[in-house]
């Protein structure tokens, strides 16, 4: 007979509340098992602790206590409504344990964590507690004496956890003001104890600040290896998902967005495809903004919830200048279509940026998004996690259905031409490139369609005129194999308009000759019609003469033959 | 040291777990070599009353508190070294 090995059910998770940590670990932290969260000071470990347990005391029927080594559950209360948490309220359900070692303690001998762990086993049996989270277990771990009272305590925790079957979440300082007295060495071993380890890093990267959480160990399962950035909001932790490798059963619309520009449109086969990513590049000045304004007005003209986000200028700054063009935005900021965002740049990491868009788009609940320009995001972070960032936003933004319009500025000396800082262009459907174009002493702007997947778009380089009567597009002169623009074109056009009137004149003149023959012709139609009826009336008249004389005529001869008595033949 | 002066202690012990007994037995042999019937001893066993131990926010046994007079003086601990607990007859004079 085989050996019998026990039974070990499968494992279960405990979901956190917080979206993109139970994307990560695929559904949670382990059910009944230990989490270990370490991290530097300031680096949200017990922000994360705290919305877990809430989330489990609230949502899962889960009551839970917090241990409190470092804060008062006074602070710890005070700081959660911060996040719109009100813990007071729910106090049955989620307590928060005082466990401030006080200074003053002496100590003489031996001692362990016996006494807290009846306590909290009390605690626990009478609200039906099911999660906890000991925060700073380090600090308790300090009081003791050397580090072979360290392991014994911790393991005769990892066992009360283990034997109570709860959820519980340990978090760890690793680095800063309050290292390890015995050296972090000596903590090394949790990591192994524990089912799940997850590390939260803060650091600084160009100035910016970067939140990075990373799995290191799940047992039994797993997970996404990789760092993922979040932050902390204003209703706890956000994190940015991974992009999916199975997200891709995406409805794909036919419809049609207008870019506001109606030859555009045309040239695009009919406008953006609704749900597509558009890119627009160029040098500044070379009216990026501006197209971003005509898709504004188009938009929220045919009732789209528009947002448009602005890392060049303020709100009302843009709006202006953009009534110089005769795109008028205001009435659907006032109708509440158009929601307008400025924000700077360097303010926030790019992570930050991309959870604040999204959180943007879902309050305004938006249908089209323009970020102008999205290269503002590769000044905000390293670049790698900038391009990662846009990545994400373009992969969102396709999965919530959205149109987005974004820009990409290029630096005038730009090595890359027809590049993208952020390699963006490679995951747009619809590339859009502005140029100035050079010539007879002129600089003119340039409008070129790169790339436009599932339409046939023209290939041609188009003039983009901008007037106070609204923007256009002119139409491509070529001469010699170019395009002709600015003086140039208008000269061409010039040439011909003044050949056309010419030749207008011509036919005129010529049509007028020919009515005058006509009417000519017509007159002498009509004599001859006349001469022709006399000539008719006269042969008419004889006719009838020539009838009567040859009746007289016979009747003559007839009375003649009676008269002689002539034989009948 | 006034003769009518008794120090209150009260000791959080972990049921019969050797540090909490070994404790216990420290104190008590302290308290008749130097403070004989002079000492009241209350014994709060955590398994027994949990609340109380909740309520002291008591994370470490043994817990040895000087309760009375004041000042209130903690010691964790076996009660192995001495010293602590003639800091608690100093602080009562």
């Amino acid at each position: 007979m085989p050996p019998e090995f026990p039974q070990i059910p499968a494992l279960a998770k405990s979901r956190t509340g917080i979206d993109g940590l139970d994307a990560i670990t695929r559904g949670g932290l382990p059910t009944s098992r230990t989490t270990l969260i370490k991290g530097g000071p300031g680096s949200g470990k017990t922000v994360m602790a705290l919305q877990a347990l809430r989330y489990g005391a609230l949502e899962e029927e889960e009551p839970g206590i917090f241990v409190a080594f470092e804060e008062y559950a006074s602070a710890i209360r005070t700081n959660a409504l911060g996040f719109g948490w009100s813990l007071e309220a729910m106090e049955d359900r989620l307590f928060i344990f005082d466990a401030q070692p006080t200074n003053d303690l002496l100590q003489s001998g031996e001692f362990d964590l016996v006494g807290m762990l009846a306590g909290l086993e009390a605690k626990l049996r009478a609200m039906g507690g099911k999660r906890i989270v000991f925060d700073a277990l380090d600090i308790v771990l300090k009081l003791l004496p050397d580090p072979a009272s360290v392991r014994r305590e911790v393991y005769r925790l990892h066992h009360w956890l283990l034997e109570h079957e709860l959820t519980a979440i340990i978090t760890l300082k690793t680095s800063g003001p309050n290292v390890w007295f015995h050296g972090e060495a000596s903590l090394e071993f949790m990591e192994f104890m524990v089912d799940c380890s997850i590390h939260l890093k803060h650091e600084t990267v160009d100035g910016v600040s970067q939140r990075i959480l990373q799995v290191m160990k799940y047992r039994g399962t797993g997970f996404t290896e990789n760092a993922a950035s979040f932050l902390i909001g204003p209703n706890g932790l956000e994190l940015a998902a991974p992009r999916s490798i199975y997200a891709d059963e995406r409805p794909v619309a036919n419809e049609r967005m207008s870019s506001g520009i109606p030859r555009l449109d045309s040239m695009l086969g009919g406008g953006y495809h609704r749900g597509a990513s558009v890119l627009i590049t160029g040098f500044p000045g070379t009216a990026k903004s501006t197209l971003c304004g005509t898709f504004a007005q188009a938009s929220c003209e045919k009732g789209e919830r528009t947002l448009f986000i602005s890392f060049d200028s303020e709100t009302n700054e843009l709006v202006r200048n953009l009534t110089s063009v005769n795109i008028h935005l205001v009435p659907y900021k006032e109708q509440g279509l158009l929601k307008l965002l400025s924000a700077r740049a360097l303010t926030e990491s790019a992570e930050n940026h991309l959870l604040n868009i999204k959180r943007a788009v879902r309050e305004h609940q938006a249908t089209c998004l323009i970020v102008d320009p999205i290269s503002a995001l590769a000044k905000s972070s390293a670049k790698g996690l900038a391009h990662g960032v846009v990545e994400r936003l373009v992969d969102w933004i396709k999965a919530a259905g959205l149109t987005l319009v974004c820009t990409s500025l290029l630096d005038e000396a730009g090595q890359q031409l027809e590049g993208t800082p952020l390699q963006i262009s490679t995951i747009a459907d619809t590339w859009i490139h502005l140029n100035y174009t050079v010539h007879a002493g002129e600089r003119n702007r340039a409008l070129s369609i790169i790339k436009s997947r599932g339409t046939g778009h023209s290939n041609q380089v188009r003039e983009l005129i901008l007037h106070n009567e609204g923007v256009t597009l002119a139409d491509a002169y070529t001469a010699g194999g170019e395009v002709l623009m600015g003086t140039l074109r208008w000269e061409k056009e010039r040439e011909e308009t003044i050949a056309a009137q010419r030749a207008e004149l011509l036919d005129q003149q010529r049509d007028a000759a020919l009515e005058h023959e006509e009417a000519e012709l017509k007159a002498r139609l009509q004599v001859m019609q006349l001469e022709l009826e006399a000539k008719r009336a006269e042969r008419e008249a004889n006719r009838t003469a020539r009838s009567q004389v040859s009746e007289e005529k016979n009747s003559d001869q007839e009375q003649r033959a009676k008269l002689r008595g002539l034989d009948q033949l | 040291m006034s003769q009518e002066t008794a120090i209150r202690y009260q000791v959080f012990v972990a049921g019969n777990s050797p540090n909490s007994c070994q404790a216990l037995h420290n104190l008590r042999l302290f308290c008749e070599e130097h403070l004989p019937d002079r000492h009241q001893i209350e014994v709060i066993d955590v398994f027994q009353e949990p609340e109380r131990a909740m309520e002291e926010s008591v994370l470490l046994t043994p817990l040895t508190i000087k309760v009375s007079p004041p000042p209130i003086l903690k010691i964790i601990g076996s009660l192995s070294d001495r010293a602590p607990l003639f800091q608690t007859l100093e602080s009562s004079n």
